[in-house]
């Protein structure tokens, strides 16, 4: 009998509004007793644990939607009912195929969860999958602290040759500390920004839209987005660095 | 599934703990201790470990190794600052460290073996069948080198070892099934020769690693080296006697020190006695406690760094944390508890005995690999990130520290020159920007098909597994085909020579059971003369003279014998001395039942 090609869609379906989403397995098949796989992690039939594809992003693994809040409660527990479904550790009397499984399996879970867990990588990560290239480096300040960042490359130049006991050497160190308040107050105004976007790009998934309107809008965010995570990035490795010369 | 027991393999003691009945149990030796010290010691008559082998340290310290534990995966120039306070000699053989014992030479992980064989043949004394596989604990901080060498260790005692688990995880595990808490956790491990932070959360059965940080060369042995280097300092200054030339009595002042240091957590000032060459006397002094803490005060502070890093890693506050833990025997120092308190603003836990904790939670894992126990489980985290060589020497991180174990990542790497055939791939660990600040671990060479620049493709995995040891494969994306890879380790054993090893354990095997039969033998004919001795001392007049001389006879022939090296006539001997002592036990016996009748003890009536 024909498996129905509706039930083959939902197998394979990754954006699920209804809420439950089913964990996308690499094949339909079981590669042990070959019957259809249904149950969510393991063969129904002849209990083999099975291998997640590497195919498949990390919302998917978890079983959320492409979104960028997350209930951190929910995805934590996911993450521990997946860990006691795939953990090494149960699988020590195992054959060693799904040995191969549980170790993989484990390695996918548990960078899935570490990606999604924070918000920063979970929007890099979104936007990799969304825009398709990588999160960008920047060796340049962003225009609008263009002034400031060489200012501040002057001060910590001086700094780091001066005497740090003598009155000149005080001085710069507590124009320095000025200079690292203001850059985490920068980093703090950015994050905020990056939240009303995380809300925005929410929203428009969940209208759903196909239209002219809907994609622009989506590429915008999206650009957006990518400006200031690179300018997050930019600013908090001159931040470290700061820290570094005056601790 | 065959059992499997859980092992503590520590710098000073190691211990071995199995779960009996729901409960994780450590299993006493003979004497009903718990703990095996981590000495062998190689005697004329074969190679001895533990209690026996600790007397032979200040007997013959040269063939007598102890804190064999750190050198574990190491090379020479790793221990080059502290290799004068050893009193035998280190070589080092394609960057292993080998320990001269007679005529032969020793890695590490092969005089490791000899403990754990020592706990193996315990376990299987106490639960009357075979032990073949164990979970072995590590200081949360070893890197990959440290790991391997402890599971090569393993095979060579013939253990399969299931799982490498971090001490001061296990320890969690161990406190956690006991308390059933629930909440964030510190673990503080600080034993014989390392130490560990861990931060843990621990929710519905789940044991989640957060962070983990530590020093693998900071332990209780630096303590009881400070104290010592007072002492031989002193007796240079008070007697112009240099201790250094004379290694058994350096062992003593150890020794000393140690239980000086011991004796100090309960009280305020003890007086230290060493025993000095040629005759010159003995060497006392007073020390108290704030003298010792001022010693020790620097080394304690050097544990709150990693503490506060593990915070930051966990993204936490000291407040936070919900419960402090002691681990391990020297947070039994009142100084260390005091700073523990301070930094973390708590009071520590310190109801599980520190000594025990990581092997019974080792017991506890055994069980859950085992399928027993399967409500917890343990998710524990890489402690150095992991990365690889590349351009001008500096180290591009592939896996970040705290990253939950397993953990993989891949890298893509393809050629620069046409017809190109090979990648060296170097392969770092540590979280230092430079390659050579950080720790090698290996190194291996990609096999490429020879095609232009840029066209090869060849995807390389590297995935740390549960026990935190790294796996490295490789699969050509152009055909698909996978490559096995020879990682040749820049600090450990190859694999042929864990192999030999493990042979020449088995030819040793049969040398050992009569050197282990001979000093048993030993051990009890001492236990039976002094007992002897002592009854002749208090009950002689109860019977005959011909009686007393026979007694005496067979002493002196048992005495004889014990200094022999046949186990079989110490055990004949012994038999004739209990055969020839009756009389004396009889008429003791008698004795104290006649004064028991008038009310008096024997020794109220001489």
């Amino acid at each position: 009998m024909p498996v129905p090609l509706e039930a083959v869609m939902d197998h394979t379906h990754t954006h699920n509004p209804s809420g439950r989403r089913e964990l996308q397995m690499a094949r339909s098949m079981c590669w042990h007793c070959s019957s259809e796989v249904t149950g969510e992690y393991f063969c129904e039939r002849c209990v083999k644990v099975q291998p997640v594809s590497k195919d498949v992003d990390y919302f998917t693994c978890l079983g959320f939607p492409r979104r960028l809040s997350i209930d951190q409660q929910r995805l934590e527990a996911k993450f521990y009912e997946m860990s006691r479904a795939f953990h090494p550790d149960f699988f020590q009397g195992k054959t060693p195929e799904e040995q191969t499984i549980s170790l993989a399996n484990s390695a996918l879970l548990n960078t899935a969860y570490r990606t999604l867990r924070d918000p920063i990588q979970r929007a890099e990560y979104l936007l990799d999958l969304e825009a398709g290239a990588v999160k960008e480096i920047r060796t340049t300040p962003p225009a609008d602290l263009f002034e400031e960042i060489l200012e501040l490359q002057d001060t910590l130049e001086e700094y780091r040759s001066a005497d740090r006991t003598s009155a000149a050497g005080q001085q710069l160190r507590t124009k320095l500390q000025d200079e690292q308040q203001t850059l985490e107050r920068r980093k703090t105004d950015m994050e905020t920004h990056l939240q009303r976007l995380f809300a925005e790009w929410d929203a428009l998934q969940d209208r759903g839209e196909a239209t002219d309107a809907a994609r622009a809008t989506r590429d915008k965010i999206l650009k957006q987005m990518r400006e200031i995570l690179s300018n997050r990035t930019y600013v908090k490795n001159i931040v470290n660095d700061l820290v570094a010369t005056i601790s | 599934m065959a059992r499997i027991v859980g092992i503590d393999l520590g710098t000073t003691n190691s211990l071995v703990a199995y779960m009996k009945d729901g409960t994780p149990t450590v299993i006493p030796g003979r004497t009903g201790r718990t703990m095996v010290p981590s000495v062998v010691a190689m005697t004329d008559n074969g190679l001895i470990v533990g209690d026996p082998a600790k007397e032979h340290l200040t007997r013959s310290p040269e063939r007598t190794v102890y804190s064999v534990k750190r050198f574990m995966g190491k090379g020479l120039a790793d221990v080059q600052s502290e290799l004068a306070y050893f009193p035998y000699t280190l070589t080092e053989k394609g960057g292993v460290i080998r320990i001269q014992l007679g005529e032969k030479t020793y890695s590490p992980p092969q005089i490791s073996a000899m403990i754990l064989k020592e706990l193996k043949q315990r376990a299987e004394a106490h639960l009357g069948e075979s032990i073949t596989k164990a979970v072995i604990t590590v200081p949360a901080y070893f890197n990959d080198s440290q790991r391997q060498a402890t599971k090569d260790a393993g095979m060579i005692a013939g253990l399969e070892v299931l799982r490498i688990i971090n001490e001061p995880t296990a320890a969690s595990l161990a406190y956690g099934l006991q308390q059933r808490t629930q909440g964030t956790i510190a673990v503080y491990d600080l034993g014989g020769g390392t130490f560990d932070i861990s931060i843990l959360k621990l929710k519905d059965g789940i044991f989640e690693v957060l962070a983990t940080n530590g020093d693998t060369h900071l332990g209780g042995d630096d303590f009881d080296r400070l104290l010592a280097d007072v002492f031989i300092r002193e007796i240079r200054e008070r007697h112009s006697l240099d201790l250094t030339a004379y290694p058994d009595h350096m062992q003593a002042v150890r020794l000393e020190a140690e239980r000086t240091k011991i004796r100090l957590s309960d009280e305020l000032k003890t007086l230290a006695t060493i025993e000095l060459p040629d005759g010159k006397g003995a060497f006392t002094r007073e020390v108290t406690r704030d003298q010792l803490e001022a010693l020790a005060m620097a080394l304690v502070e050097r544990t709150l760094a990693p503490c506060r890093f593990a915070l930051k890693d966990a993204g936490l506050t000291p407040a936070g944390i919900d419960e402090v833990v002691l681990v391990g025997g020297s947070t039994r120092m009142p100084l260390v508890r005091r700073r523990v308190q301070e930094l973390f603003g708590k009071q520590p836990h310190c109801h599980l005995n520190p000594d025990e904790v990581v092997a019974l939670g080792a017991a506890v894992q055994a069980d859950i690999l085992s399928g027993g126990t399967t409500d917890m489980l343990l998710l524990d985290v890489t402690p150095l990130s992991l990365g690889i060589e590349t351009m001008g020497g500096v180290m591009s991180s592939l896996i970040r520290r705290n990253t939950t174990i397993p953990a993989s990542a891949k890298e893509l790497f393809t050629t620069y020159v046409d017809g190109q055939t090979g990648v060296d791939i170097h392969i770092l660990q540590g979280e230092r920007e430079l390659t050579k600040d950080n720790r090698s671990l290996a190194r291996f060479r990609l096999k490429v098909p020879p095609l232009p620049a840029g066209v090869p493709r060849i995807e390389v995995t590297f995935l740390i597994d549960a026990n935190g040891i790294l796996n490295v494969t490789a699969k050509d994306m152009r055909t698909g085909e996978s490559q096995s890879i020879d990682v040749k380790p820049s600090y450990g054993l190859s694999d042929q020579e864990v192999e030999r090893m493990i042979e020449d354990s088995f030819k040793f095997a049969a040398e050992d059971v009569g050197a282990r039969k001979l000093i048993e033998a030993r051990l009890d004919a001492g236990a039976l003369i002094t007992t002897t001795e002592k009854s002749l001392r208090d009950g002689s007049r109860l019977i005959a003279a011909d009686v007393v001389s026979a007694i005496r006879a067979a002493l002196s022939a048992l005495n004889t014998a014990k200094d022999g090296s046949d186990p079989k006539a110490i055990r004949a001997r012994m038999v004739e001395l209990e055969q020839a002592a009756k009389p004396l036990s009889v008429a003791m016996v008698d004795e104290s039942l006649k004064q028991a009748l008038h009310g008096k003890k024997v020794t109220e009536v001489t």
